[in-house]
């Protein structure tokens, strides 16, 4: 039953890669058939997930190809399928969304290649999900990075998004090398590449060696995942892409590298030194604050989007570094609370993500720009999408009672239970982190009071927000399909967390949702001996109540004793869109608070006749220091650059040079072949 | 059930009533102390009732999330108000959030307020809400740091657990780690309720004003909500540091001669309170915003001693 629905996802989307790609050169043809195949293939994928999440014993499909070593296995095992069915449900609302999205790309652009592109992408990623074997996993972990370099690049014609593919593809592969080299030495070990041969291997292993590994298997899918230091490619790639493939990009391709952490960490091995959990989560708090920090930075729309993936990807791997640490410690039950915390997350950050990028990119199709200084009072030409966007905004920033909030306070849960497991100053770690994680939840309600407000509220502040029309109705169903999924994953809390049952039984041995929902479902508990108790649904009942019974009627009598009138101008004649406070001048007092992170550069230059208390000219210009591409990878770049020229010598382009390069490298492996 | 419904009235109509005459008495006592004779000490209430009669001024430029945000910011306010314990050790609606949920609740309210000060499409709103937003990401550590601080003491974010671990032990807030979380949380309640030397609430200057800039454009009603919000969102976090640290006078249960036993030492220490945030006001002059970030830092300094403190003492 399950492998039945899960190979009819994958030939759905595979066929309709291939069909989509037929098609070329009819474009409407392209599109929809494109279009329907992601969805039919994202339904079944969805059925057979969800249903694999909650049955405990895994699925193995065998695909009748491949030798001994390298096998085709697919095994679906409840993390599997977790990351599954994120997948699927982030994929059927873009999917549905890419409908209208694409239409404007009708005739222009070719729908066939991009129709490819993107089944594929959604057929490589189900399978890095499920590959079991490593030959496997890396074939679609490459086809993945393949596919996305070339959504990524889809208007090549820009240099922005040449630059950014490029950029790219150059990370993703040097995180696959960093992968390779880890995977080769554990099936060194085992004598297999079968995943199954590696279930709590790692650990065998000398400890220098584990943990090299161990630190392989980080960088590796960090890379992927946008962690700091490995995160320059993200607010690159994801910006410059269409907007329905920022979505998948931000919401369920950079969680391959979660999902391969969460394989390695918890499956491949078994309680790990502590001080594995606390690089994890040292690296996840270092991630999330200065994700957030650059994000605050930017008034590029979908860059400032990107930016905050890195900042949740940070508040995932908080939970895992936690999850790590108490797996340390010896504690299952408390290391299944902070695993909770983490997945949990990931689908959140996918559902609300994919929202804001669809949301942003509705806008930008209208109003034909990224920057958000350019837009202004779209909330009243877009109303359904301002709403969607919002939506998204209050979940993102961890407000109550959505489902940012549920994920952030199951982490909280878990590093406040970490204080007490240990006597050692390594327990000053957990409130550290969770006050970090307090100030970047807060610093991302300031950036996401910006994201909307400067965007939709107010007047607008260009010719092009003036005349922005609503998004299409496909594209309006999938928005609304995210914000409904936003809604429910807050309220449905203590119904969902049962699904990671499955999971945390697989990977830790310990099952939670029992001790989670307390007070008949009603309230979520962290399931430690005391814990506090939350009740979202609570909450966003009472509010309701209130609003329906208090501010409706209320708010009725008083709009019809209410009159127009203009915002104050401080006597200036009218009220323009110049008036109004601007992204930049928003995030002013952070960029002067954090002046030493930011380092910002600005020029003014003001021309005038008469006096200088009335300048004819201003030019303003002003920018802030990218750190880490100058300190760290420019050095990188150019020290590449240097060998490079000098290899270029061998590079005589002589062909019986070649042959005898060719015959010195087969010599050597046949020697060491004899040897080893 | 039925208990906890009048629990839940009886603490709601104290939040309403209580919060203007909270925000009455600091000014009054501060006229006094600065030898004026003040506007009286039920001005708040006049002030609300006055304003819930007259009529309206919507700006043009305002859209939904205008009309919107008083009812959020109120109804948010009140929620995380029914969360806190204030006579009862037991918090009506402790089921539904502790010390995490009020924060985030109040958080949910600010958020909407940061919108509706950039919705009108003036510059005072866009500038409340930007100095708002930073002031609060800044607070935030350092109040986390208190939170957890009396959080493990107690081993719970429930603010029942936390002021029922406290009842009983009346001079436990004398311990250094309870002191040190103590300053820290007082100096992140006069950032969170905009007082001296953070923000000026009687100001109309627009370069000294956070709050008040934010809803400079309401009126009426509105104007009233949005006050009335304020005033609860003060209570509720004075309630919350002194219930935390000094206990004293909470009672077992709502029901019986103790409530109103419970409701005096509220009243008692609230006014204790006032008199220190008055004193506060009264001997300092607003800050720079700038120099803002240096009050937080030595908040998130007293929280990481709070935090040390706990094991090292």
């Amino acid at each position: 039953m399950i492998s039945e629905l899960f190979l009819s996802g994958i030939i759905a989307w595979f066929a309709g890669a291939m069909a989509s790609l037929a098609l070329w050169r009819k474009p409407v043809a392209a599109r929809r058939v494109a279009c329907t195949a992601a969805l039919a293939g994202s339904l079944f994928d969805l059925s057979a997930s969800a249903f694999a999440v909650f049955s405990g014993s895994p699925t193995v499909i065998r695909l009748p190809f491949g030798n001994p070593v390298f096998t085709w296995t697919i095994g679906i095992d409840p993390l599997s399928a977790y990351f599954n069915v994120t997948l699927a449900v982030l994929a059927a609302a873009v999917s549905l969304y890419s409908f209208g999205y694409l239409r404007e790309m009708e005739g222009r652009r070719n729908l066939g290649s991009f129709g490819f592109f993107f089944n594929l992408l959604l057929t490589s990623l189900a399978l890095v999900f499920t590959a079991s074997n490593v030959f496997f996993f890396l074939v679609a972990w490459e086809a993945m990075a393949l596919s996305a370099f070339c959504l990524v690049s889809f208007e090549h014609e820009k240099e922005e998004a040449r630059n950014a593919g490029v950029l790219f593809l150059v990370m993703s592969h040097a995180g696959t090398g960093l992968l390779l080299i880890a995977f080769l030495v554990l099936a060194s070990v085992s004598g297999s590449l079968d995943f199954a041969s590696f279930h709590l291997l790692a650990s065998t292993m000398p400890p220098l060696r584990q943990g090299a590994v161990f630190l392989l298997f980080l960088f590796g899918f960090g890379v992927k995942a946008g962690l700091v230091p490995f995160h320059i490619w993200l607010p690159e790639a994801h910006p410059v892409a269409p907007s329905n493939v920022s979505a998948l990009m931000s919401g369920i391709v950079i969680k391959t590298g979660i999902y391969g952490m969460a394989r390695v960490f918890f499956d491949f091995y078994g309680p790990p030194p502590l001080w594995m959990g606390t690089v994890v989560l040292a690296l996840g708090v270092v991630s999330a604050l200065l994700g957030v920090l650059y994000a605050l930075m930017e008034h590029d729309l979908k860059r400032l989007l990107a930016w905050h993936s890195i900042e949740n990807i940070g508040i995932i791997l908080m939970g895992f570094g936690a999850a790590l640490m108490f797996r340390a410690l010896g504690q299952p039950n408390l290391a299944a609370l902070a695993l909770i915390a983490a997945l949990y997350h990931t689908f959140n950050h996918a559902v609300f993500k994919g929202l804001l990028f669809l949301g942003a990119g509705s806008v930008v199709q209208t109003t034909h720009t990224r920057n958000m200084e350019k837009m202004g009072g779209l909330i009243r030409l877009m109303p359904v999408t301002a709403i969607c966007f919002l939506v998204g905004a209050v979940a993102i920033s961890g407000l109550p009672p959505l489902n940012g909030f549920v994920s952030e306070w199951l982490t909280y849960q878990a590093l406040l239970a970490g204080f007490g497991t240990t006597q050692s100053l390594t327990r000053l770690m957990f409130p550290i982190a969770g006050s970090l994680l307090a100030l970047t939840a807060a610093l991302a309600a300031a950036c996401f009071v910006k994201a909307f407000a400067i965007p939709f509220l107010a007047l607008p502040r260009s010719e092009q927000a003036e005349r922005a029309k609503e998004a299409r109705p496909t594209m309006r169903a999938g928005m609304a399909a995210l914000a409904v999924g936003c809604v429910a994953l807050g309220l449905g809390a203590t119904w969902l967390v049962r699904a990671f049952d499955p999971i945390t039984q697989q990977t830790l041995g310990v099952s939670a949702s029992s001790s989670m929902a307390t007070a008949r479902g009603l309230t979520l508990s962290p399931g430690t001996a005391h814990g506090g108790t939350v009740s979202t649904v609570g909450m966003a009942s009472l509010l309701l109540l209130a609003g329906a019974s208090i501010a409706l009627p209320l708010a009725w009598r008083w709009q019809r004793r209410s009159v127009k009138g203009p915002a104050w101008d401080c006597g200036l004649p009218g009220l323009t869109a110049d008036n109004e406070y601007t992204a930049t001048a928003f995030s002013k007092p952070l960029r002067m608070i954090f002046s030493a992170l930011y380092r910002p550069r600005r020029e003014i230059q003001a021309e005038y006749e008469v006096s200088p208390y009335y300048p004819s000219a201003i030019r303003f210009e002003s920018e802030i220091e990218p750190t880490f591409e100058k300190h760290l990878y420019k050095p990188l770049r150019q020290r590449i650059m240097a060998a490079a020229e000098r290899m270029r010598a061998i590079q005589a382009g002589s062909i019986n040079a070649y042959l005898a390069y060719i015959f010195i490298t087969l010599l050597l492996l046949l020697l060491f072949g004899v040897r080893g | 059930m039925t208990e906890r419904f009048i629990e839940c009235g009886a603490q709601l109509f104290l939040l309403l009533a209580l919060a203007p005459l909270v925000t009455g008495a600091i000014r009054t006592l501060k006229a006094r102390l600065q030898t004026r004779r003040g506007p009286g000490i039920i001005q708040p209430y006049k002030d609300i009732f006055k304003l819930f009669r007259k009529g309206m001024v919507i700006p043009e430029t305002a859209s939904w999330i205008f009309a919107a945000t008083p009812w959020v910011v109120f109804f948010s306010t009140i929620l995380a108000g029914l969360m806190i314990p204030m006579v009862a050790a037991d918090a009506p609606l402790g089921l539904f959030g502790g010390a995490l949920a009020v924060i985030y609740l109040l958080g949910l309210g600010r958020f909407f307020l940061a919108l509706s000060g950039l919705d009108t499409g003036g510059s005072f709103g866009g500038l409340g809400s930007s100095r708002e937003m930073t002031i609060s990401a800044l607070a935030e550590p350092a109040m986390m740091l208190a939170i957890f601080t009396v959080a493990i003491g107690a081993g719970s974010t429930g603010l029942t657990e936390i002021a029922g671990a406290a009842i009983g032990q009346t001079w436990r807030f004398l311990a250094p780690a309870q002191m040190f979380a103590f300053a820290a949380l007082a100096l992140v309640l006069i950032a969170e309720t905009g007082r001296i030397p953070v923000d000026n609430p009687a100001t109309h200057l627009e370069l000294t004003m956070i709050h008040e800039a934010m809803i400079l454009e309401y009126s009426g009603p509105y104007l009233a909500l949005v006050e009335w919000a304020a005033s609860i969102k003060q209570l509720v976090l004075m309630t919350l540091l002194i219930n935390c640290f000094w206990p004293v006078g909470l009672q077992p249960t709502w029901f019986g001669f103790g409530a109103l036993i419970g409701i005096g030492w509220l009243l008692a220490k609230l006014l204790l309170l006032s008199c220190a945030i008055v004193l506060l006001e009264t001997v300092n002059a607003k800050m720079r915003l700038f120099r803002v970030p240096e009050l937080l830092a030595v908040a998130f300094t007293l929280g990481s001693l709070a935090l040390v403190s706990t094991f090292l003492f």
